[in-house]
């Protein structure tokens, strides 16, 4: 039964399918990396138990009402993704044992209303919660910081490593800005849009005392991260294969939820270390004897981490962009100017615009400095993924950066000519 | 002699990238071989009119806007004379709304503006969201401008004031799409928000010939190779022209 229909008919039904599993709920919810966390956090419980979990394509009340009402009749625990703007209503539903509250970052501006307004709503959900939810916050975000208050039940997470900071002022940073007073944060450490170690230079916000941090982290490039991982019951070495320090954050996010519901940091970090990337999230594809390596994109931050991920990589490579302005993608395209551009791509060989708005993109890359000859605009992202494997050498790599709708897109493509055979098989 | 970009709070009023259209300016005066600088007005800073040939306002948060209208009223001797010297001013989204008397928004809340043009604005009971067309006709010539509006704000020019084009698709200043922004003497408004100036180059080049004569250099721009913008923007208009709400 669809959960449309099941919401109708039963309108006060979903507390009661929630409560069915018997070893509670937990809420995930971020404007960045909610998929992934939700992923990995299923992974590491996936060993014990069976999860009831949803996608990110059904994150709204509904789809969590139809994913509550097909679920594995021996689910124990439910992981759930919730979209930020429908949280504070399904959160009074679900009634969670944990809610992970990650980032808020500017995000689809036309769907979500500004981000400050999601951030009010969560205010008032943070303060309405039954003292009995644990509440996990990304503590690297101030906005999130600032909603433990004086809340007893709350596990901190982040990263705490000077040798990863960016040192200087992401241009696609949000919310720096004191939640108490308004004055701009000092950052000591920066590292990705907002996210880092703040304090309010009036004394009245820092970053909070972390329980669950990330330290002495290094990058392999796409191949992945290594960290250790301190937290109250010990410290351990993380081995994640992901790159980027968007997903250290998503890691850090999945091991604290996991501690939350009593699971040792040792055992989720162990679990992590086989995880495999969930849908275009770096995901790695064998197109003959090359490699196609795909990245979600959906916002300048998520994008700036991608660039940076690959920066090592880029060289001489064929680079795919595409960019669709459908609902899912979000219908405003400004965000692709917010995007540190500049620079980032002019190493690759050559780039392939494509999608709806391939040639918003095409213009994006003339103004940050790609010359014309270094990139062509081919409107059907199937062609323009043809047309980079076939200027790739054998053994050679592509990367392709896409929205959501024009990844679905060419996964889909991909997965008819039976490639999507991915390097790291699915855990969850 | 070289042409100065002045956006004024950016840290606060960028939200929708409005950097791309300091990015647009910079380049198309670089590309000309003109030497550019962009200086950003930072918040406490005070605005010098001798320190700007061209003068752009971006788009904020609802909770940031009035800081800034408190920080840029302070400014309003300075730029009021940077203006009467014939300084262009872009102003987008909040910053346009920035332009005039008042704000009022959703719950009656009366934040001043600059008053720099005769309008004001009151929020609207929905936003107005989607991809915009508007008919511009510029010192004789007519332009389209196309790009994505996103505001609660109606707005509505005083009696003096002419808007900058006529709505083909989209809510415009007040939600009837009718008019859309505001153009008096080198003072630009408009809804169409964020990096307006990639897909309008018409507009771009405007300001910086406006730029270049403040600065006393000449004013006939070279011609670039504009193709693909002209494609993005075509691209956008028949888009926009295919959903017209
Ligand atoms: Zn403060």
């Amino acid at each position: 039964m669809p959960g449309h229909v099941f919401l109708r008919l039963a309108p006060a039904g979903l507390s009661k399918l929630a409560a069915e599993l018997t070893d509670g709920i937990v809420a995930v919810s971020a404007t960045n990396g909610k998929t992934t966390t939700s992923a990995m956090l299923s992974a590491i419980i996936g060993r014990d138990q069976v999860v009831c979990r949803n996608g990110a394509g059904a994150n709204l009340m509904t789809g969590i009402a139809t994913t509550l009402v097909t679920r594995p009749g021996n689910a124990t625990i439910g992981v759930l993704e919730v979209d930020e703007a429908a949280l504070p209503g399904v959160t009074k539903q679900l009634a969670p044992s944990v809610l992970l509250l990650g980032n808020l970052f500017r995000d689809q501006l036309d769907r979500h209303g500004e981000l400050e307004m999601v951030a009010d709503r969560w205010r008032e959900l943070v303060a309405t919660l039954a003292p009995s939810t644990t509440l996990v916050l990304g503590a690297d975000d101030p906005v999130i910081d600032g909603l433990a208050g004086t809340r007893a039940n709350v596990v901190r997470f982040g990263i705490d490593d000077p040798g990863v900071s960016l040192g200087v002022q992401d241009a696609a940073a949000d919310s720096t800005f004191c939640v108490r007073c308004g004055t701009a944060y000092v950052y000591d450490e920066m590292y990705l849009g907002h996210l880092g170690s703040y304090r309010c230079p009036q004394g009245d916000h820092q970053r909070g005392k972390l329980d669950i941090a990330a330290r002495h982290v290094h990058s392999d490039g796409i191949r992945g991260t290594t960290f250790r991982v301190d937290a109250p019951d010990g410290s351990t070495e993380v081995s994640l294969p992901l790159p980027g320090l968007y997903n250290v954050e998503n890691a850090l996010g999945a091991i604290a939820a996991a501690y939350a519901l009593g699971i040792p940091t040792a055992v989720a970090a162990d679990r992590l270390a086989q995880f495999n990337a969930a849908f275009g999230r770096f995901e790695r594809i064998a197109v003959g004897d090359r490699e196609a390596v795909l990245l979600l994109f959906k916002n300048p931050t998520g994008a700036n981490e991608a660039l940076r991920a690959i920066n090592n990589d880029v060289a001489n490579t064929q680079v795919v962009l595409a960019l669709n302005d459908r609902i899912a993608d979000g219908r405003d395209i400004s965000w692709i100017w917010d995007i540190d551009l500049e620079d980032a791509l002019t190493p690759a060989a050559h780039i392939t615009c494509t999608g709806t708005r391939a040639a918003e993109l095409a213009v994006r890359l003339r103004y940050s400095g790609v010359p014309a000859e270094q990139m062509t605009t081919v409107a059907a992202p199937e062609a323009a993924f043809d047309a980079a494997v076939a200027a790739t050498a054998p053994g050679g790599r592509i990367f392709v950066l896409a929205t959501y709708t024009a990844m679905l897109d060419l996964h889909g493509v991909l997965a008819d000519r039976g490639l999507t055979q991915p390097f790291w098989q699915e855990q969850a | 002699m070289t042409l100065r970009i002045v956006p004024l709070y950016p840290e606060l009023l960028s939200i929708y990238a409005d950097r791309g259209n300091v990015r647009v300016l910079e380049q198309r005066a670089r590309w000309r071989g003109l030497p550019v600088e962009v200086v950003p007005l930072a918040l406490g800073d005070s605005f010098d009119p001798r320190s700007a040939d061209v003068v752009l306002v971006g788009g904020g948060q609802d909770r940031d806007q009035a800081l800034v209208a408190e920080a840029l009223i302070a400014q309003v001797p300075a730029l009021r004379s940077a203006i009467a010297d014939g300084v262009p001013v872009l102003a987008v989204c909040g910053g346009y709304q920035l332009l005039g008397h008042r704000y009022v928004d959703q719950s009656g809340r009366d934040t001043p503006g600059t008053g720099l043009v005769d309008l004001e604005t009151q929020a609207g009971a929905t936003r107005l969201v989607g991809n915009v067309v508007v008919d511009v006709d510029l010192a004789g010539t007519r332009h389209e401008l196309v790009g994505f509006e996103n505001h609660a704000g109606r707005t509505i020019l005083g009696p003096g004031v002419a808007p900058l084009g006529k709505v083909i698709v989209g809510g415009g200043n007040d939600g009837t799409g009718t008019s859309e922004g505001c153009l008096e003497g080198r003072i630009v408004g408009t809804y169409v928000h964020g990096p307006l100036l990639p897909k309008n180059v018409w507009l771009a080049d405007q300001l910086i010939a406006w730029a270049c004569e403040h600065r006393g250099l000449p004013t006939t721009l070279a011609p670039l190779d504009d193709q693909l913008e002209d494609v993005a923007a075509a691209a956008a208009s028949i888009l926009a022209r295919s959903e017209r709400r």
